[in-house]
């Protein structure tokens, strides 16, 4: 009886040894941790410094000379801002038209390509690896060099942009669509074969009615991703509001005016269509 | 009984056909107004227009250019002098004496053999033949200034192209053109030429093995350093491919993804918890960050990209600190859902113990959330890897800089390959890294539960 007092009473000191000594050890741990973390993040930002053509410092200083040049010359010139923002509408259409019909093709292609790398569904299980790759090739490559590419092949125009944004889509997209295919009931799909129906006909009644919401507001979120990355395509290639963006900065003074034009036009844009999909996101994940 | 059942067998029906009239609407309405939709982009983007502007001979470029290289040899015919250079460029010119086992110079004569059995001889200052096994031999010389031509009798193929001035002849072994100043051969090979080793390095040339074989070997081709040095420092600052200066452009890059993302999920932190309804008990102060998200957003990367780089010029920094205002916004609005989904059982636990708002912060929310912030911040990163390739682009860095200057000058695409090809490893790399980095912090606070 004493003896298992003693024992317990010893069990209990070295369990309470070992976990403070966990404590420590996870204690440090996390402090070096932290530490390596900082350290990366101080001398990261020195080499960015130094890497730099004009240092932070000198930057922090200037930051709101830009703005407040452009602000200012718009401002001086107010009543030009409605009639610009209305001149920029046909190119922002252009650029809402790549990123809707990239987008579409991205969630076609991505979606055919998602049924064919999940398991369990896939057409010919034994390419869901080889697909997957290709998926992961195809978001891999950023969207400015295959527009640039294309530009050089297809002579410019909203064509190239689109192509571009769509391949990187339906990579990012079928990825997230087959992660939601994966969990989709199988029976409906069981009971589909069991009256003999082919792989086109158990994929667009079985898997298509249970993935719709999940996928459409997956697209949705892509759309608004994808209009920015129209945006940017356009200023650094060819194309809608973005290319008129870069004219008019490289112009200069004088076309101020028109930049915040742009600005506000790309801003609302922006903040419409966001809030806009969040709102049927939000309705097709949650159910009305 | 019928009688009873009726309306309600009615009703449940008409339900019903209402129901799946519904369902067939949707059903033909969405590939329609897919359709609709289409058709209207297929004329507006001005597709069939496509097939004029489309440049086939641009694709050819591009893709022999991807996988081969072309050799220039270069006579000039007002001295003779013959010159055999890489490309074309000064940097990939043989050195007198030295070159490639398809030219020979003998003398005044210098011969090129091409493949398929054609070959072209330069003799003297002006005369130049070329010949084509399935078509004879072409002979060409400077008289008073023009060309003029030797056929086989027949008719003149359409692979020559000859003014008086100018003789083009291009088949599928090269090309070779022949003007007034010079003679030139285009010679085309398989492969990226002299990518470890420019022509001046005592290491062109050799083979793998060799190299390995030199590389242990201790008799040393430059006595002040050993062989794999001097190798290492070819390589690196190699001038046609620019290895070093690539090397830390898409450092520059990982970088920018990561000083971003890192600064504007610190930011975000503090700021989320002003955001959260459960934390921020002030209504307007709720409003105000939220709104401060929204807008920071809303302004886009591309936007913030121009306004930073005015002020902070070219280089890392710009693109670091652009990514981090943008994302700092779309963190901030999802960390505070993040928080909003909070236990609060955890807190009042830790509150329970007397411990003080920033404690109970710390041990009782921090380790709640910790995974998914995680998570949210390494799929950024690597997502952001691809973005400062862009905005490199934009505001000149990294490797973004590199790969728009080679797209633009349209001429040297075996570079441009060998960009995309490090700017996809490097994305599938940074995939893979945030991936497994994911698995180990998550794991372990999972564990740690």
């Amino acid at each position: 009886m004493s003896d298992a007092t003693l024992n317990s009473t010893s069990d209990l000191q070295r369990s309470q040894d070992s976990y403070m000594d966990l404590v420590r050890r996870k204690r440090m741990y996390s402090g070096i941790i932290v530490v390596v973390f900082v350290a990366l993040m101080v001398s990261g930002f020195n080499l960015a410094d130094a890497r730099s053509a004009g240092g932070f410092w000198d930057g922090i200083g200037n930051i709101f000379q830009f703005p407040g040049e452009v602000v200012r010359e718009a401002g001086q010139k107010i009543q030009n801002l409605p009639g610009l923002m209305l001149g920029a509408v046909p190119s922002l259409i252009e650029t809402l038209n790549i990123a809707l019909a990239a987008t579409l093709i991205g969630a076609l292609t991505g979606g055919v390509f998602a049924l064919l790398s999940t398991r369990g569904l896939a057409r010919w299980p034994r390419l869901i690896g080889l697909f997957r790759r290709m998926m992961d090739v195809l978001r891999a490559f950023p969207e400015i060099v295959i527009a640039l590419v294309l530009i050089f092949v297809m002579g410019g125009g909203p064509v190239p942009a689109m192509i571009a944004i769509a391949l990187h889509t339906t990579g990012a997209l079928g990825k997230l669509f087959s992660e939601v295919a994966e969990n989709a009931d199988s029976k409906p799909i069981e009971g589909l074969q069991s009256v003999g129906a082919s792989w086109i006909q158990r994929m667009v009644f079985g898997v298509m009615p249970q993935v719709a919401p999940n996928w459409s507001s997956y697209a949705l979120l892509r759309f608004e991703i994808n209009i920015r990355a129209s945006a940017i395509l356009g200023f650094v290639g060819e194309g809608g509001i973005g290319q008129d963006l870069r004219l008019a900065m490289q112009w200069g003074q004088g076309r101020y005016d028109e930049v915040v034009a742009i600005f506000i036009v790309l801003f609302l844009t922006i903040v419409v269509v966001d809030q806009t999909s969040s709102h049927f996101r939000d309705r097709l994940v949650k159910g009305r | 009984m019928t009688a009873i059942d009726a309306p309600v067998t009615g009703a449940v029906m008409s339900d019903v056909t209402r129901l799946l009239r519904r369902k067939r609407m949707i059903a033909l309405g969405v590939p329609a107004a897919l359709l609709v939709y289409f058709t209207y982009i297929f004329f507006s983007f001005d597709i069939p227009g496509l097939t004029q502007r489309l440049r086939l001979d641009n694709a050819a470029i591009l893709v022999s250019d991807f996988v081969s290289h072309k050799t220039h040899v270069t006579r000039d015919n007002r001295s003779g002098d013959v010159s055999i250079a890489i490309e074309g460029e000064t940097k990939g010119t043989y050195p007198d004496g030295m070159t490639p086992d398809w030219v020979t110079i003998t003398g005044e004569v210098t011969e090129v053999t091409l493949p398929d059995g054609h070959s072209v001889t330069f003799t003297g200052k002006d005369q130049v033949s070329y010949v084509h096994p399935g078509y004879g031999v072409i002979d060409m010389a400077l008289v008073g200034g023009r060309v003029q031509m030797a056929l086989p009798d027949g008719p003149v193929p359409e692979w020559i192209n000859a003014s008086g001035t100018r003789v083009t002849i291009s088949t599928e072994a090269g090309r070779m053109s022949m003007t007034r100043a010079r003679t030139e051969v285009f010679h085309y090979s398989f492969g990226w030429e002299l990518f470890l080793f420019t022509l001046d390095s005592p290491f062109y040339g050799k083979s793998f093995g060799e190299l390995a074989g030199l590389a242990m070997s201790g008799d040393r081709v430059d006595p002040e350093r050993s062989n794999f040095a001097h190798m290492v420092s070819d390589f690196w600052t190699n001038t046609m491919w620019r290895h070093g200066d690539v090397f830390w452009a898409i450092f520059e890059t990982i970088l920018m993804a990561f000083l971003g993302t890192m600064t504007a999920a610190l930011v975000a932190l503090p700021l989320a918890f002003l955001a959260a309804a459960n934390f921020s008990p002030l209504m307007l102060v709720r409003q105000v960050t939220r709104r401060l998200f929204d807008f920071v957003r809303g302004v886009d990367g591309l936007i913030w990209t121009i306004i930073l780089s005015r002020a902070f010029g070219p280089g890392p920094l710009t693109g670091a600190l652009a990514i981090a205002i943008t994302d700092a916004g779309s963190f901030g609005k999802m960390f505070s859902e993040a928080l909003e989904n909070v236990d609060d059982k955890q807190i009042e636990g830790v509150a329970s113990t007397g411990a003080k708002p920033l404690q109970r912060y710390r041990f009782g929310v921090i380790p709640q959330v910790m995974p998914v912030l995680l998570s949210q911040v390494l799929y950024y990163l690597e997502s952001n890897t691809r973005s400062a390739t862009v905005i490199g682009a934009i505001t000149g860095g990294g490797i973004g800089l590199l790969l728009t200057q080679a797209i633009q000058t349209q001429k040297d695409w075996e570079e441009v390959a060998y960009y995309i090809v490090l700017v996809v490893l490097m994305v599938i790399m940074m995939d893979w890294f945030s991936g497994w980095l994911r698995g180990r912090l998550i794991g372990r606070t999972e564990r740690r539960h």
